[in-house]
């Protein structure tokens, strides 16, 4: 009659692994709650006071019964550890070769920008059974990205990138909240993730207007930026070449080494002295104020394409090969490239 | 029978809650430590964000840090340090009952404190001068390091104005036992807010000794 | 030990009637009573800001209160009820009034510092109702940053400085039972022979001055970033964000634990006197305080698995966080124990332990699916976790300082409550109160956000039965304001032991001469010694 839900939709790959830890420590927690509440009105019962200076009987304790309700417990709760971090674990090892969709947050609405063009600005279109990654920033506060039917949730942190992903499970459209307080209007940064068949999916895709390719736009910046001046394809540049560097380990003046991931390039860009690759001077200025969030994305996206395995390829564009300009825009229908 | 008052005249000092003097010396003495420690973590605090920045912005932090006047910082630990020892001596005077020698040592150590904070005055006026001072006239010369000289310069001011407010209230205190030295309240059997007070101004100089090296120290070999 | 045979003393509430010797006293009694004047008004405004977002949340559309409003009713409901309510309540009232006199000595060690820490407490608390009253905050009552040094336009700056204020008088309070514990039990009262309560109090005030200092420094540094701009957490400037954080949890996790181990205290009071015998285990259930106080340092990653940190601090802070379980389970274990061929009275300090077992159990363990990493990530700032913190603060700490309030009130009123009265009122507060938050729990997993006054419509059946439960809460609580209030001048005298129970404070009158104890006491029983009581009462 009043139809009161117990639980989101599962929608992801995740959802099940995700509810199935929550039954278990439900049937955990309910056992000791209801064997506890049973004792209490038992001896409750039982024991009442009978007259009114009756004193209780001294019952001695007993270390066997101490260590035994200590070491149950925590054994109980050792388990529970193990099988949340190893959900947390799936939760945050994309595997290599997920679809990205950039995510910036800013008050108070949620940008999703694919890589091939198409712009949404509080809807998020997906295919199903394919493994998305959203890379996400903030232009402002802290936010967070949370899709309670996939069971998932990540921080956009101004100043970092941080990562997400999931496997979409079942068509349909799914809740998308803002779940990390912003101010005003942060109830009403909310959106919908639409997860599409195949084909459906690249029919959305190659229809509608799409603000051109992410990466000839992060290609643009990096002329426009005048990076290329510095960062020349050959050794030559006063900075060290990106051709080839996304993921890979470099060695630091300091001797350190380090992992050039997303937030290592967001680094150099915004604070470039606070790490010198080996055998090259501290010259880079800070483009801090310079480059938005979106345009971050767009240049990180750009040198993710450009690195040793183009990890940025999306769906419906080939994948760049090093050293080449980005691949055809995606507006011609072209078939799915998996 | 542990009972202060039935008994003749008992010390002005008592307090009435406590059974006893060497009680209420003992609870004075340790709720000096118990204060300590909030202390610790008080600054605690600001050595984290300290150790933190200073990882991150290692460069940064050797070029803000060569703006610091060793010298000042150098003849700064030196005086706190003699002021520690003339507390000691102020400490110790008072177990020996020679008033006139706690109040001697009482003095200098007021006067030292106030040559402290009397270099801390000119350090400040300085930053100020070279738009050091973070905030929207903060300006640094070397325009690769501007963001974490000002981080070094906030962490700067931050931990050593806390420590300067400590060392004012504690010229304050200084000052409250000398009045009461000069009077004769201190005796052999009752000198523990000397003691206690002794072992604020340790603490607080132990607090520079770490400041010393870690702002004005950086870089230099 | 023997009560007043000689000539009669006046009691503390007699002796002296001016509002100096009110507002100037050094008697910890009265300054515990200064307290429960403040900690009720706080709790009537943190309460006031409750109903009114319960309010709001009737309906799916955010249409009775402005945006801007509703995200300032409910950070200064979090703000009032966290820093001004449930952190002073039961140490600085029953804390106050009890600690001396449970130990056998005359008052704190240092008096003048406890009236001190009332006079900061206060100060704190007009800075935050001047906050309030000049238009209000909204960032929170954790106050992160950005939002709150670079794009909230509210009164953050001035509630900051209450907070930070107020927490010296944590400090100051913490530091006054650590060194009266250490330093002025009466002969004979050893360690082990201390009530459960001492034990509680004692490992709180660990945690109050350990803890408090660092979220002062956050503090400070949000106000300095606000205006200066510094950088310390702005992104744009170098700064991080995440700092904060770290700094802001690694006192608010602790100050958990300030707000519920003295409540699991008073339960061990109420429980040895309400089964007249002796806790079950109480070296157990002491050492646990002192664990919980201690691996509770340790913990406050836990708030933060989605923020960005390293999954290996993560892994670090959640075994952390499931061992520091085991020991409040060890402590509901042994008061469960404690009933069996106990003497089980059914007064209203009983219905108060028995409604603060449930519902610090669900609570409790409510935490265990939050410890963990994976289902973390799902239930993370989501109503979940409102329901979580609400059983263990409210089904707990509130549970236990009612039932304190009612077990004490004869010594400290030398008034009896009305009975009757009591139960009800404690029945109506149990039920008001799950039905408020066991909805939220259902409503978390389903991914309802905290801090939205809007929510998709299919949510609004949960919504509307805990703003229904909210209002039989609000009621029950409203009961002992009135009949405390009432019994204060009509209420029937109360003899020196009332309750026929064990512990120091039951052998002097109701209520206590000024200075507790003619002479100083010598302890020769065990704490709980209801089997051989008949030896020690008079």
């Amino acid at each position: 009659m009043f139809n009161i839900p117990l639980f989101p939709e599962q929608a992801s790959g995740f959802a099940g692994r995700v509810d199935n830890l929550y039954f278990f420590i439900t049937a955990v927690t309910a056992f000791f709650a209801v064997l506890v509440v049973v004792l209490v009105f038992v001896f409750a019962t039982k024991y009442r006071r009978r007259h009114a200076d009756q004193v209780g009987v001294p019952v001695h304790g007993a270390l066997a019964l101490e260590i035994t309700w200590t070491l149950i417990p925590l054994v109980l709760a050792m388990v529970m550890f193990v099988w949340g971090a190893s959900v947390y674990f799936a939760l945050a090892k994309p595997p290599s070769d997920t679809m990205e969709i950039y995510t910036v947050g800013k008050r108070w609405m949620w940008k999703f920008q694919h890589v091939t063009g198409q712009r949404e600005i509080n809807e998020l279109h997906v295919p199903v059974n394919k493994p998305v990654k959203l890379i996400i920033g903030s232009e402002d506060v802290i936010h967070s990205v949370y899709v309670p039917a996939f069971r998932v949730k990540m921080d956009a942190v101004p100043g970092r990138t941080t990562t997400l992903w999931f496997t979409a499970t079942k068509p349909g459209r799914y809740h998308l909240f803002c779940t990390e307080y912003c101010g005003m209007k942060h109830s009403g940064m909310v959106g919908w993730v639409t997860v599409m068949e195949p084909q459906a999916f690249q029919t959305w895709l190659a229809g509608g207007p799409a603000s051109g390719n992410m990466l000839e736009a992060g290609q643009k910046l990096f002329t426009d930026l005048a990076c290329v001046t510095c960062h020349r394809d050959d050794s030559g540049g006063r900075g060290p070449s990106l051709k080839g560097l996304f993921g890979t380990t470099v060695r630091l003046q300091t001797g350190a080494s380090v992992k050039a991931d997303e937030n290592y390039l967001r680094e150099s860009i915004m604070s470039p002295q606070a790490k010198i690759v080996e055998g090259y001077q501290p010259l880079m200025p800070t483009f801090q104020g310079l480059v938005s969030e979106e345009q971050l994305m767009q240049l990180l996206a750009y040198i993710k394409s450009i690195g040793p395995t183009g990890t940025a390829a999306p769906t419906a564009t080939t994948a760049a090969p090093a050293g080449q300009p980005a691949a055809q825009p995606a507006a011609a229908g072209a078939p799915a490239t998996p | 029978m542990p009972n202060g008052h039935a008994d003749t005249a008992h010390h002005p000092a008592l307090q009435h809650h406590f059974d006893n003097l060497e009680q209420q010396q003992d609870a004075a003495t340790f709720g000096m430590w118990v204060f300590l420690v909030t202390e610790v973590l008080f600054f605690g605090g600001m050595f984290m964000a300290y150790t933190l920045y200073r990882y991150w912005y290692p460069d940064g932090w050797v070029a803000a840090s060569h703006h610091l006047n060793v010298l000042l910082g150098a003849f700064n630990t030196a005086v706190l340090i003699g002021s520690s020892l003339t507390m000691a001596l102020a400490v110790r005077a008072g177990q020996l009952g020679e008033r006139r020698g706690q109040v001697l040592f009482l003095v200098l150590t007021i006067l030292l404190g106030a040559v402290f904070l009397g270099v801390k005055v000119v350090e400040y006026a300085d930053k100020f001068e070279h738009h050091l001072v973070p905030g929207p006239n903060f300006l640094f010369d070397d325009a690769r390091y501007a963001r974490p000289a000002q981080i070094f310069f906030s962490v700067y001011f931050a931990m050593t104005g806390m420590h300067a407010l400590h060392m004012i209230i504690g010229l304050g205190l200084l000052t409250w036992l000398l009045l009461n030295a000069i009077k004769g309240r201190f005796t052999r059997e009752w000198n523990t807010p000397v003691e206690v007070v002794g072992l604020y101004w340790h603490f607080v100089d132990i607090i520079w000794i770490f400041l010393f090296p870690l702002l004005y120290l950086v870089g230099h070999h | 030990m023997d009560t007043a045979t000689a000539a009669p003393r006046v009691d503390y509430l007699e002796n002296g009637h001016t509002w100096q010797s009110w507002l100037l006293t050094r008697d910890h009694k009265r300054i515990a009573l200064l307290y429960l004047f403040g900690v009720t008004f706080f709790f009537a405004v943190g309460g006031l800001f409750a109903l009114m977002v319960r309010l709001e949340l009737l309906t799916p559309l955010g249409d009775l209160f402005e945006a801007e409003t509703y995200n300032k009713l409910f950070t200064m409901h979090g703000v009032a009820m966290v820093f001004f309510f449930l952190i002073p309540a039961v140490p600085a009232v029953l804390g106050n009034f009890l600690v001396p006199i449970m130990i056998g000595a005359k008052d704190l060690a240092f008096p003048r510092v406890n009236l001190l820490s009332w006079y900061v407490y206060m100060v704190g608390g007009l800075f935050t109702m001047g906050a309030v009253i000049l238009g209000g905050v909204d960032t929170g009552w954790t106050f992160y940053t950005p939002y709150s040094t670079a794009a909230s336009n509210t009164h953050v700056i001035m509630t900051g400085l209450g907070v930070f204020i107020s927490g010296f008088s944590s400090i100051l309070t913490g530091f006054n039972f650590i060194v009266t514990i250490h330093k002025m039990r009466a002969p004979g009262m050893t360690w082990f022979r201390l009530p459960l309560f001492i034990w509680a109090h004692y490992a709180t005030a660990l945690i109050m001055i350990l803890g408090t200092p660092v979220v002062a420094i956050a503090i400070v540094l949000v106000a300095l970033e606000r205006t200066l701009h510094i950088g310390i957490f702005d992104p744009t400037l170098g700064g991080d964000p995440v700092l904060y954080q770290h700094l802001f949890w690694f006192y608010s996790h602790p100050a958990v634990y300030v707000m519920v181990l003295p409540a699991m205290g008073v339960i061990s009071e109420l429980i040895a006197a309400g089964a007249r015998k002796e806790i079950f285990g109480y070296k157990f259930v002491a050492f646990s305080s002192l664990g919980i106080a201690l691996i509770g340092f340790f913990v406050w990653g836990h708030h933060m698995y989605v923020s960005s940190q390293s999954i290996f601090a993560g892994l670090i802070f959640s075994v952390l966080t499931y061992l520091v379980a085991v020991p409040s389970a060890v402590k509901v274990f042994n008061w469960t124990a404690t009933l069996y061929k106990g003497s089980i009275s059914y007064d209203a300090p009983m219905i108060y332990a028995f409604g603060f077992l449930g519902l610090f159990l669900i609570g409790g363990l409510t935490g265990l699916f939050l410890g963990a990493m994976g289902l973390d990530v799902h239930v993370h700032d989501t109503y979940f976790v409102v329901a979580h913190f609400h059983y263990v603060m409210v089904g707990g700490t509130i549970m236990a300082y009612l039932g304190g309030l009612h077990y004490w009130w004869p010594k400290i009123s030398g008034r009896l409550y009305p009975e009757g009265w009591a139960r009800f009122a404690a029945l109506v507060i149990f039920v008001g109160f799950n039905l408020t938050f066991f909805p939220q729990f259902l409503l978390g997993y389903m991914g309802m956000p905290r801090r939205y006054h809007m929510y998709p419509e299919e949510w609004q059946v949960l919504n509307v039965l805990s703003t229904a439960g909210a209002s039989i809460l609000g009621t029950g609580y409203l009961l002992p304001m009135i009949y405390f209030t009432w019994s204060w001048r009509k209420g029937p005298k109360a003899t020196a032991n009332p309750w026929g129970a064990t512990g120091l404070e039951w052998t002097i009158p109701s209520p206590p001469p000024t200075e507790n104890f003619i002479e100083t006491p010598i302890v020769t029983a065990p704490a709980y010694d209801y089997a051989h009581q008949e030896e020690h009462v008079a």
